[in-house]
């Protein structure tokens, strides 16, 4: 009896204790962080209308109106010189919409953010991830270079870049990534020093995987959690590196935009229309807070220890 | 450690070099060329410019010439401002960027150093959670928004907002006058003082939970003491690290700060010779640039080992 009731109460134990695996942990601490899932609605919430862009408005973004030029909203307070019924968020310089000009700037901002981030997260994490497990002479001469990398003046190279080879869309994305990259392989490195002494890689190589597979099966889906705590972060990054660059006259060309582009567009006239400024910088403003929320939140429920 | 300065400054020539030849490559694989203009010179006359600049010669041999020069410190003539050198037209620049760059590298480590720990001494009270909101939004807000909404704020809505008007001057730099510095200084400071004083407070946080600092609570030491004596110093350290970062940070911003306030800057420099093809100007500015954030990250690091005996340089 007594050995029964033992054996009964071990079963409930492994029942409850089964329930919760690491990642299920994690997202119910997310859940718990109220700036982190403001953060994800609010994000939803701009990438669907980015997404939903030409269904939301009944104007075309390149769609040009001499006679409504710069006019405020029908709802701006201060008084304008002239007001644009049916443009809530006003025209700008050339009487195009500036609601759907902000959002289709959201969709190129935020397609920048993905592609470039993803870029670097390929680069760094092959990179470092084969330098982390080789480790020795080669590991040095890898992260030797990337230190030399560091200290260059890299958006220098990016301005060059861009200004020499037409501002070629392709070219943007990959040049932003390319400048990410070297982080991200840091982080990567370290993750996989640390992994590759533990007992289940040993076990791996004890039983014939090779390198690749190792790095591939077991190295890199382990060092994950900083990874995408980091890409969280790097997204935000590159959007301002792109709008910096928009800013400077170097990123996306008309009648094509984005939020660089139309602050800076604002930026220029904020005195007689500051509405042209305010949108474009206010999503801005929201999606790089977004990002940093959610960034902020995924270390602290993947990171326990770093409270 | 004078080894250690050696090897430094052996390692800084490759990584020149290398910036060097990246630049040199990459703008004359572009297309286009810095005499390329709407009228067409008569061939003889562009075969002459040409001449005069070695540009008809091969390209491996400009390169050479140019890496020859470079290493007497010549940074040749400008394409584009024929009258003056590249070095004139960085010289009458530099120091303006210099200026304004240090200026807002000393404002951010002041302000950041002094608000994180501020944060950090008020933890998870509202002074706390006001000072990290602050933060985050000095990191989320780019400079080139702050730096209309400051020139609206201070130049055209000044009376409205204050009452009286207020004599900030929105552009121009007018010799470096303190009162041109300020508006471009904190903007320029801003996103600086925010990551720092993030920096700052993580650190601060741990240092005053450790052993000697309870020790000096109980010695009846005061809290400025235990604050200006003990914990400040070893909780800025992580800060020299962030300074190489936060000098690319500076200068990064610099390009788009000259450009609103209508400073005379090599940043501004940077993009239009970039625009205008003005192949030496580029290189001469890169050049600068790079041994710039060379040295001052080499600064730093040496001040990480004075700062912190436990680091030993080697």
């Amino acid at each position: 009896m007594i050995a029964t009731g033992s054996t009964q109460n071990a079963e409930a134990l492994v029942r409850i204790v089964k329930g919760r695996s690491l990642g299920r942990d994690a997202w119910a601490r997310l859940k718990k962080n109220r700036a982190a899932m403001a953060g994800i609605i609010a994000l939803t919430l701009i990438a669907l209308t980015a997404i939903f862009a030409p269904l939301l408005s009944a104007y075309r973004y390149d769609e040009i109106n001499y006679d409504l030029v710069t006019c405020a909203p029908a709802w701006w307070p201060q008084g304008a010189s002239c007001i644009a019924p049916g443009h809530i968020f006003g025209t700008d310089a050339v009487g195009r919409d500036l609601f759907v000009r902000t959002l289709y700037g959201a969709r190129m901002s935020l397609a920048v953010g993905l592609v470039a981030t993803l870029v670097s997260l390929l680069i760094g994490v092959v990179y470092g991830a084969t330098a982390g497990y080789l480790g020795g002479r080669i590991d040095n001469l890898m992260m030797r270079l990337v230190d030399i990398l560091y200290s260059l003046p890299f958006i220098f190279f990016v301005i060059i870049l861009m200004v020499m080879f037409d501002r070629n869309l392709i070219l943007l994305f990959v040049a932003i990534g390319a400048v990410e990259w070297l982080t991200m392989a840091r982080i990567v490195r370290g993750q996989t020093i640390s992994l590759k002494q533990k007992e289940f890689v040993e076990a791996a190589r004890a039983a014939g995987v090779s390198s690749a597979g190792i790095v591939r099966r077991h190295i890199i889906p382990n060092a994950m959690g900083p990874v995408v705590v980091y890409v969280t972060l790097t997204v935000p990054g590159v959007i301002l590196t792109e709008s910096f660059l928009s800013f400077l006259g170097l990123g996306v060309q008309e009648p094509l935009t984005s939020w660089g582009t139309l602050i800076s567009d604002g930026a220029a006239q904020m005195q007689t229309a500051p509405w042209t400024l305010v949108f474009p910088a206010l999503f801005m403003a929201v999606t790089l807070f977004c990002f940093n929320f959610i960034g902020d939140g995924l270390r602290d429920a993947l990171d326990p220890r770093d409270r | 450690m004078p080894f250690y300065v050696l090897r430094r400054l052996a390692g800084a020539i490759p990584t020149l070099f290398i910036i060097v030849t990246l630049t040199f490559f990459m703008m004359r694989l572009a297309p286009g060329g810095p005499f390329d203009s709407d009228r067409r010179l008569p061939p003889e006359i562009e075969a002459n410019i040409k001449a005069a600049y070695n540009l008809d010669k091969p390209l491996i041999t400009q390169y050479g010439l140019y890496l020859e020069k470079l290493a007497h410190g010549d940074l040749g003539p400008s394409f584009k401002n024929k009258d003056f050198t590249v070095a004139q037209l960085i010289g009458t620049g530099l120091p303006v960027s210099l200026k304004l760059g240090l200026s807002a590298m000393a404002l951010a480590l002041l302000i950041g150093t002094l608000l994180g720990s501020w944060a950090a001494l008020r933890q998870n009270r509202w002074q706390d959670y006001s000072v990290m909101t602050l933060a985050m939004t000095g990191i989320t807000i780019p400079t080139f928004v702050t730096a209309p909404l400051l020139t609206l704020i201070f130049g055209v809505y000044g009376v409205a907002i204050f009452g009286h008007e207020i004599f900030l001057p929105v552009s121009g730099w007018n010799g470096g006058a303190w009162r041109n510095l300020i508006l471009p200084v904190t903007v320029l400071a801003l996103p600086q003082i925010a990551v720092i004083a993030r920096l700052m407070r993580g650190s601060m946080i741990e240092v005053l939970r450790a052993n000697y600092i309870r020790t000096a609570r109980a010695k009846g030491l005061p809290a400025w003491r235990i604050l200006f004596g003990h914990a400040l110093r070893a909780a800025a350290l992580p800060l020299v690290s962030y300074l190489g970062p936060a000098i690319a940070g500076v200068l990064t911003g610099s390009l788009i700060v000259e450009q609103i306030f209508g400073l005379p800057g090599i940043g501004r420099y940077f993009v239009l010779a970039a625009l205008d093809r003005d192949y030496t100007m580029v290189l001469g500015v890169v050049v600068v640039y790079a041994t710039l954030i060379i040295v001052l990250n080499f600064l730093a690091d040496i001040l990480y080992a004075v700062l912190d005996p436990r680091v030993r340089l080697t």
